[in-house]
């Protein structure tokens, strides 16, 4: 009885407060409407039969051989990028916090921790196609190889691992950080070799960090969808089956199965991860170091490192650097001089370059800011409010970090393209741009999310407490306080919904229509038809887009950023 | 401040929590009732955890009351949200707005209630004089120092002209030193308003400096409301009296009484005292006796033996042992005293009239 007037209380409060409660619903709206609707509809697509319930369209996938084989293929490559990423964002972490760089080394790691935010996820399979397939650089021409196979099992893995260990690298120099110097030194004062140190004390205090670096890893190998299209060739992951049963089989219910089995398994992956990895890696961690950790200059060490990691970092960096250079070559494995820009010249005048581009750019940079703003009222709903859909609104909108494009586009596909529920409600956004901005939106909501929590968390709550109390609303307390303190936080999210967006393809390649044509798009087509040097032009123009984004949100950052000053 | 000042009063306040770890209900406030007058200064004073910031942001309109009603004046408030409260709180951590400079901190409160810019700006001016900051409007608070904020954070609450000002732990951040003169200073300015202040702290000495009432809380209840005096000199109970100043705690029984004096058996001594608490013979009795209340003499009061015997400057610290009691005492102005030495058999003297009965 008694808590009943507490909470009576409470909801009254909520509901003296139109704009909140307005934004509240309209949240909870949109996350169920286009998170959780076309993923339900995926469940009760894959098991509804003529009558009921049924389990023959699981019986049914489980009997296309290629489904079976996709399965043990994407859990096999999974495992391995997750170990290769892992073990290289670990040793580069390492290296960066624990050995004194020369400026260039540290240099070269900048390049690579900046990499993955600015390029497409699949830049990486056009250039190893280039670099080492049939008419390779160096498979052909260096080292003199003329049937080498790129496409498959390895390939994918390579290019994985290379281009998701730059994440692990920065989870693990985070983690690095928060170790205390001091509690190394007392091993160390102990009597502990430097390796006795490493296996003693850093890393049993990484343990956590890397079970969720091997997992978030894991995730997004196996939601990965463009490289295995690229450069998977036959190998199929579930990914590239579940597309080509909905392309090149039109069978959308046993595509619906097959995406809930992929949805199964990332899910699984993620609540491991969420629930309790990720708790245990930062309730190991929490202490700030006391003091600056002594970097170790033994050479018969620091050599070996730092030569290892400088030749992978290298190594990336040509792979990257190969994009554009390919763009230029007349034909790729035959001709490479005198350097063209007809490719170039061709995506605008023969593969409507403008429009590509244009349309690219717009349908993005309508979706950056909504992504940023309503990231930002997410992340302030859950970390400064409390109230009771709040629990909903953080565990939907985490939850969308564990859905596979993919899953998503066969949800959408199934969910509005005869309408809501097949009712023809909402059907009118089908195949409009409104729902790629949608899409846009949905897909890069989780890491603006994540971003503004923790941003948020670093803000002592009574500071809008104390505007609360001086007689701001909700709705002031957000724009007068909140925003301005997570400018930062808010400017990062708007870039890099816009880069994720602007180089998204997996969920888009479902649900786009001729009337926009998307450069991820064209890059796959192009791609696949073997036509790398256009693929490349387009590429690179993208990558120059995505660059410039990152640019100028470090400029805007310098300029009018002071929330860094909120924290104390 | 032309307002009227209005009191705040609770009516059988009680707020319930889940304990996490066992998902049962615990009562961080139970069943408070009390009346703050329009005009005073009221400190809620006990350890932590003892529900008195948690009745402070009732008040606030943080949190909701799950029992009773909170009243400004004559209006109950249980319904509104904070903005709505006509008070204004400080902040443990100052909790000033990081990105505004001191002028856009102190004005927000009235930009928001859309006061004309020129009032805003003579209210400004005069409230930062008040608080010894005139000159340091465009200053930015990452630039000002602790004590500095602190006066800020104070300024901002006033210049709004609040029914009830809140203060919750407002001095706990700044050093020992900072921390006498500020209060003297809260005093000095709420005196100067004549603002209703409720003041939560949990240290002892604020609270006595501070305050005209002291309401000491301990696990959700009020143990004791009442001015330094009374609470200093007539704690009902052990706890109060722990927890005001130092307490040694003489255990007896009454032998003998009469309307006006009892006489108890402490430790084997007879002592007579004045009747209090009307006590009569076989009455278990307390004497609650406070360190600087007694004195060490070579004989003519209760037989004891000196453990601890410790030169403090202004005064002699001694720990002596009453038959199985440990008494703490403090001989001030030690200067030309004679100073017992450990192991010496003494004597523990008193006046009755200085001591207190329970």
């Amino acid at each position: 009885m008694a808590t009943k007037q507490g909470a009576a209380l409470e909801r009254k409060k909520l509901f003296g407060d139109p704009i909140m409660i307005t934004t509240i619903v309209l949240l909870i709206t949109f996350l169920t409407l286009f998170i959780l609707y076309p993923l339900a509809v995926l469940l009760v697509d894959s098991v509804a039969g003529g009558h009921g319930i049924t389990l023959s369209i699981f019986g049914r996938i489980f009997r296309i051989p290629t489904f079976t084989k996709a399965i043990g293929n994407t859990l096999k490559i999974g495992f391995t990028v997750g170990l290769f990423a892992t073990a290289a964002g670990l040793l580069f972490a390492y290296v960066e916090e624990y050995v004194r760089l020369g400026r260039f080394t540290g240099g070269l790691f900048k390049v690579v921790s900046m990499l993955p935010v600015v390029s497409p996820p699949f830049v990486l399979s056009l250039s190893m196609i280039m670099l080492f397939g049939k008419a390779g650089i160096i498979t052909r021409y260096v080292l003199g190889i003329y049937d080498n196979s790129v496409y498959g099992f390895w390939g994918i893995v390579i290019v994985q691992s290379l281009t998701f260990f730059p994440v692990c690298y920065m989870m693990f120099k985070g983690l690095l950080r928060n170790i205390d110097p001091s509690l190394e030194e007392a091993a160390r004062d102990m009597g502990a070799s430097r390796f006795k140190v490493f296996s003693s004390v850093t890393l049993p205090l990484l343990l956590p960090g890397i079970g969720n670096a091997f997992l978030v890893t894991f995730i997004e190998s196996i939601a990965d969808f463009a490289n295995p299209m690229i450069i998977g060739g036959s190998y199929d992951t579930l990914a590239t089956t579940i597309y080509l049963q909905i392309t090149g089989n039109y069978d959308k219910a046993g595509a619906s199965a097959m995406a809930v089995v992929l949805l199964s398994i990332t899910l699984l992956m993620f609540i491991v991860q969420k629930f309790y990895l990720e708790r245990k890696s930062t309730a190991t961690l929490t202490g700030k170091a006391s003091r600056v950790r002594m970097l170790i200059e033994d050479r018969s060490v620091k050599t070996p490192l730092v030569v290892f990691c400088s030749a992978v970092a290298l190594f990336v960096i040509i792979m990257y650097i190969c994009v554009p250079v390919g763009a230029l070559f007349p034909t790729w494995g035959y001709k490479f001089f005198p350097l063209t820009g007809k490719w170039f010249g061709q995506v605008f005048s023969k593969y409507k370059g403008f429009k590509v581009f244009r349309d690219s750019f717009i349908l993005s940079f309508i979706s950056a800011p909504i992504t940023a703003l309503l990231s930002m009222i997410i992340s302030y709903l859950v970390v400064k409010r409390s109230f009771k859909s709040k629990g909903f609104i953080e565990a939907v909108s985490m939850l969308a970090m564990a859905v596979p494009g993919t899953v998503l586009g066969v949800g959408y596909i199934r969910g509005f393209s005869n309408g809501l529920f097949g009712s023809g409600i909402l059907q009118g956004i089908y195949g409009t741009g409104l729902v790629l901005v949608i899409v846009f939106v949905v897909r890069s909501l989780p890491t603006g999310t994540r971003s503004g929590i923790s941003a948020l968390r670093q803000i002592d709550k009574s500071i809008e407490e104390s505007a609360y109390d001086m007689g701001a609303d909700s709705f002031k307390v957000f724009t007068s306080v909140t925003l301005p303190l997570i400018k930062d936080s808010f400017l990062s999210g708007l870039v890099t919904a816009f880069v994720r967006s602007i180089t998204a393809i997996s969920a888009i390649i479902l649900l786009v229509t001729p009337q926009y044509l998307l450069i991820t798009v064209q890059i796959n087509e192009f791609a696949e038809k073997g036509a790398y040097s256009l693929a490349c032009a387009f590429a690179s123009i993208l990558i120059l887009i995505t660059y410039t984004a990152v640019l100028l949100m470090n400029i805007g950052m310098k300029r009018f950023g002071t929330s860094r000053k909120a924290a104390g | 401040m032309s307002k009227v000042k209005k009191g705040v009063r609770l009516d059988h306040i009680s707020k319930i929590y889940k304990d996490p770890k066992t998902g049962k209900d615990f009562y961080a406030v139970n069943d408070t009732s009390l009346t703050i007058e329009p005009g005073s200064f009221v400190t809620l004073l006990g350890p932590s955890g003892c529900g008195k910031t948690t009745t402070l942001r009732m008040i606030a309109g943080f949190e909701s009351p799950d029992e009773g009603e909170i009243y400004l004046g004559d209006e109950p408030i249980n319904a509104l949200t904070p903005n709505k409260r006509d008070t204004a709180m400080v902040f443990q951590s100052y909790a000033l707005l990081p990105h505004l400079n001191i002028y856009d901190n102190v004005s927000y409160g009235l930009r928001l209630r859309k006061v004309p810019k020129d009032e805003i700006r003579e209210r400004v001016t005069r409230i930062l004089a008040l608080v010894e900051l005139s000159g340091m409007e465009s200053r930015m608070t990452n630039q000002l120092s602790g004590g500095q904020q602190q006066r800020v954070a104070l300024a901002r609450a006033l210049v709004i002209e609040p029914s009830v000002l809140l203060f919750d732990e407002p001095l706990s951040n700044l050093d020992a030193k900072l921390r006498v003169q500020m209060r003297t200073e809260i005093r000095r300015i709420q005196q100067e308003v004549g603002i209703t202040a409720v003041y939560v702290t949990h240290d002892q000495s604020e609270a006595m400096a501070i305050s005209d009432k002291i309401i000491i809380m301990n696990r959700g209840v009020v143990e004791q409301m009442g001015s330094p005096y009374d609470i200093y000199y007539h704690p009902v109970d052990e706890f109060v009296a722990d927890f005001i100043g130092e307490a040694n705690f003489l255990r007896g029984e009454v032998m003998d009484s009469s309307s006006a004096e009892i006489t108890v058996n402490i430790e084997g001594t007879a002592v007579k005292l004045p009747n209090e608490k009307g006590l009569s013979a076989g009455d278990k009795a307390v004497v609650v006796l406070r360190p600087e209340a007694a004195t060490l003499k070579a004989s003519g009061g209760l037989p004891c033996e000196v453990v601890l015997s410790c030169f403090m400057g202004s005064y002699q610290n001694y720990h002596v042992k009453v038959g199985s009691t440990l008494v703490k005492l403090e001989e001030h102005n030690p200067k030309n005293k004679r100073i017992f030495a450990v192991g010496e058999k003494c004597s523990l003297v008193f006046d009755p009239g200085s001591v207190h009965v329970l």
